[in-house]
C-alpha cells in the first residue's frame, strides 16, 4: 500500500490523515456550539476585572 | 545565495513580529491581559499559537533528523500529536480546563491545579518543576534554530543564538502572553505555509507518493549494521519490536512527546484564554490541519530525505549529515529545494523556533511570578508581573547558556525529556482534578512529588541516554546504570513514572478525606 510494505507503517500513515479528517468534521459540526454561558461570564468577568483593577491600584498607591 | 533579499525578508519578518508584539503590549492593561490574554482571544489565533507552540524547530529539525535516521515509524507521533495533542486535549481537555480556570480565577497551570486543590505547596512545587525542568526544552529550541542560521546563512552558531533569544525576549517581556499569541499565530502562518510547500516539492522531487515511498521501501538492504544492529529494518518498516530502537521510538518518542503534551504547562494556559467552549470546538478543526502540516510533512520528508541524498549523492541522510541527526533536513532544504525556499523555509524554522520559545519563556516566567513569587510572598498584581518580566530575562540567559554547552544530537532527545517530565509531574493530578471530584490535596501532591522524583531518579540511575551522560550514577555507584537487564536501560521514565504517580494519586486519595463539597461545586460550575 502506497509503496510501503509494513502495514504498521502504512497504517500509521493513513491514521494520520484519518485523525485529522476528524478533527475537521468535528470542527464543521461544532462550529457554533458552546457558546451558552458566555453571557453569565461576562457579567462575573467584569466584576473579577474591577477587583483586580481595584487591588492593583491600591498595591501602586493610587 | 542572495544575502539581501534574504536579509530583507527577514528584517520583514521581524518587523511585523515585533510589531504583533507591539499590539499585545498596548491592548494589555492589566495581570490577567499579560496571563492568559485577557480570556478573548479568536479561535484561528488560539490554535495557531497553540500549534505553533507545539511544533517547534525541535519537532521540524529534531525529529524530522530522527525520521531521517531511523524511518517513518515516527509518523506513529504524529498521529498522537493530531488525536491526543489535538482532539482530546481540546474537547476532553482543554473545554473542562477552560471553564475550571475561570471558575476559580486561575491564570496558569500550576494556578489551576493549586486552587482545585486548596494547596500552595501544589503551586510552587509545579511552578518549580516548570522553570527547572523547561530550560532544556527551551534551549534545545533555540539550538534547532541556531543550526540552520548556521548551515544556511554561514553564520556563527554563537551569534545566531544570541539575536534569536534577544528579540524573544523583548516582545515576550512587554507584551505578555497577547503578543506571544498573535505572533504565535502570524509564525504559525508562516510555518503551515513552508511545510506545505516542502512537502509538495518533496513528492514531485521523487516522482509521486508512491514511487518515493517505494523508492525508500527498496533502500532497506542500505541501513548501516550500527543502526541495524538496534532493530533498525528500514526506513518504511518499523524497528524490530524489543529492540533497543523500539523501545526508544515506543516510549520516549511516540509515548514521551504524544501523551506529555496533554500535560504542558504552556499548552494547557492557552485554553485559559478563550471566551467559550465554541472557539475549542473551532480551534480543533484548525489544529488538526495544522499538526498533520508540520509534524506529519517533517517526519515524512525526513524519512524520504534518503531516497533524494541516494539519488544523488549516492549516500543516505546520516552520512550526509555527517553523523549528527539534527542536520538532516537543514542540508536537504539546501540541497534539494529551489534558493528562494530555502528563505522562506528560513523563517518557517525562524517562526517555529520563535513561537516556541516566546511560549517557553511565558511559562517560566509566570512560573517564577505568579506560581513562586506570589504564593510563597502573598503579594500580587504589578508586583508579581515585574517578577515575572525578570523571570523571563533569567529564562532566557539559562537557555542561552545550556544552548552554548549542549552537546550534537540533542534536540529530539531533551525535547522528549521536557514533556516525559510534565507528564509524570503534571497529568495524573491535572487528569483528577478535571474529571475525579474525589481526588484530594494528598491524593495530588502525592502524585506530583511521586511523578517528579520517580521520573527524574529513572533518568539519573536508569535510563541510559541521560544516566551516561549526567555521570552522577557512576560518581555514586561506580556504574552508569542500576540496572543493565534489557530493555530497562532502553525504556523511557515516562513507562515506569506515568502509571506510578497515578497509581498514587488514586489510593492516596482514596484513603484520605474527600474534599469539601462547596469547595468541588465551585471548581465544577458548569462542568458537565
Amino acid at each position: 500500500m502506497l509503496g510501503i510494505d509494513d502495514p504498521w507503517i502504512w497504517g500509521v500513515y493513513l491514521l494520520c490523515i484519518l485523525s485529522t479528517v476528524l478533527c475537521v468534521s468535528y470542527g464543521i459540526a461544532n462550529w457554533n456550539k458552546g457558546e451558552e454561558i458566555e453571557k453569565q461570564e461576562i457579567v462575573e468577568e467584569a466584576a473579577w476585572e474591577a477587583q483586580e483593577l481595584e487591588m492593583q491600584e491600591k498595591e501602586l498607591g493610587m | 545565495m542572495n544575502l539581501l533579499l534574504l536579509n530583507v525578508l527577514v528584517v520583514v519578518y521581524l518587523l511585523v513580529t515585533l510589531y504583533l508584539g507591539y499590539r499585545g503590549w498596548v491592548t494589555t492593561r492589566d495581570t490577567e491581559g499579560y496571563m492568559v490574554a485577557g480570556r478573548k482571544i479568536h479561535p484561528y489565533i488560539m490554535a495557531m499559537s497553540y500549534g505553533a507552540t507545539f511544533i517547534s524547530t525541535s519537532a521540524i529539525v529534531g525529529f524530522g533528523g530522527m525520521a531521517g535516521l531511523f524511518g517513518m515509524g515516527l509518523l506513529w507521533l504524529t498521529f498522537l500529536n493530531i488525536f491526543v495533542g489535538i482532539f482530546i486535549a481540546f474537547i476532553i481537555y482543554g473545554k473542562r480546563t477552560r471553564r475550571m480556570g475561570y471558575n476559580l480565577g486561575a491564570m496558569t497551570l500550576p494556578e489551576l491545579m493549586g486552587r482545585r486543590f486548596d494547596s500552595q505547596f501544589i503551586q510552587w512545587f509545579s511552578g518549580l518543576v516548570i522553570f527547572l525542568g523547561m530550560p532544556l526544552y527551551a534551549s534545545v529550541v533555540l539550538i534547532g534554530a541556531a543550526r540552520f542560521m548556521e548551515t544556511t546563512l554561514s553564520i556563527d552558531f554563537n551569534l545566531a543564538l544570541l539575536i534569536y533569544s534577544l528579540i524573544i525576549a523583548a516582545y515576550v517581556v512587554w507584551g505578555g502572553l497577547k503578543g506571544v499569541m498573535y505572533t504565535d499565530a502570524m509564525q504559525g502562518t508562516v510555518m503551515f505555509l513552508g511545510m506545505i510547500f516542502l512537502l509538495i516539492m518533496t513528492y514531485l522531487h521523487l516522482g509521486g507518493v508512491t514511487a518515493a515511498h517505494q523508492a525508500l521501501t527498496d533502500m532497506a538492504n542500505l541501513v548501516p549494521q550500527s543502526l541495524a544492529a538496534q532493530g533498525h529494518r528500514g526506513w518504511t518498516s518499523m524497528p524490530a519490536l524489543g529492540s533497543a530502537w523500539w523501545w526508544t521510538l515506543v516510549s520516549t518518542v511516540v509515548l514521551g512527546v504524544g501523551i506529555g503534551v496533554l500535560a504542558m504547562p504552556q499548552l494547557a494556559v492557552r485554553f485559559m484564554t478563550v471566551r467559550s467552549g465554541r472557539e475549542l470546538n473551532r480551534g480543533v478543526l484548525i489544529g488538526g490541519v495544522f499538526i498533520l502540516a508540520m509534524t506529519g510533512v517533517a517526519f515524512d520528508v525526513g524519512a524520504l530525505s534518503n531516497v533524494f541524498f541516494h539519488a544523488t549523492q549516492g549516500k543516505i541522510a546520516i552520512e550526509v549529515a555527517k553523523g549528527n541527526a539534527d542536520s538532516i533536513i537543514p542540508v536537504y532544504i539546501n540541497a534539494a529545494m529551489p534558493e528562494w525556499f530555502v528563505y522562506l523555509f528560513m523563517l518557517t524554522l525562524l517562526a517555529a523556533a520563535m513561537s516556541t520559545s516566546s511560549s517557553q519563556f511565558h511559562a517560566q516566567g509566570t512560573a517564577i511570578g505568579r506560581d513562586i513569587y506570589e504564593t510563597l510572598t502573598g503579594k500580587k498584581g504589578t508586583g508579581s508581573i515585574l517578577v515575572t518580566r525578570a523571570g523571563i530575562i533569567v529564562a532566557v540567559v539559562i537557555a542561552v547558556v545550556l544552548g552554548y554547552i549542549l552537546p550534537e544530537n540533542i534536540i529530539a532527545r531533551g525535547t522528549s525529556i521536557f514533556f516525559g517530565l510534565c507528564a509524570a509531574a503534571f497529568l495524573p493530578m491535572y487528569t483528577c482534578a478535571l474529571f475525579w471530584r474525589r481526588a484530594t490535596r494528598a491524593g495530588a501532591i502525592a502524585g506530583l512529588v511521586t511523578g517528579t522524583f520517580s521520573s527524574v531518579l529513572w533518568m539519573v540511575f536508569v535510563h541510559k541516554k541521560e544516566a551516561e551522560a549526567l555521570g552522577i550514577s557512576r560518581f555514586i555507584f561506580g556504574r552508569d546504570v542500576l540496572i543493565t537487564q534489557m530493555p530497562w536501560p532502553v525504556v523511557d521514565p515516562i513507562v515506569v513514572a506515568l502509571p506510578l504517580a497515578f497509581l498514587v494519586t488514586i489510593v492516596v486519595s482514596i484513603l484520605t478525606r474527600p474534599p469539601d463539597t462547596a469547595h468541588l461545586d465551585r471548581c465544577f460550575k458548569g462542568i458537565k
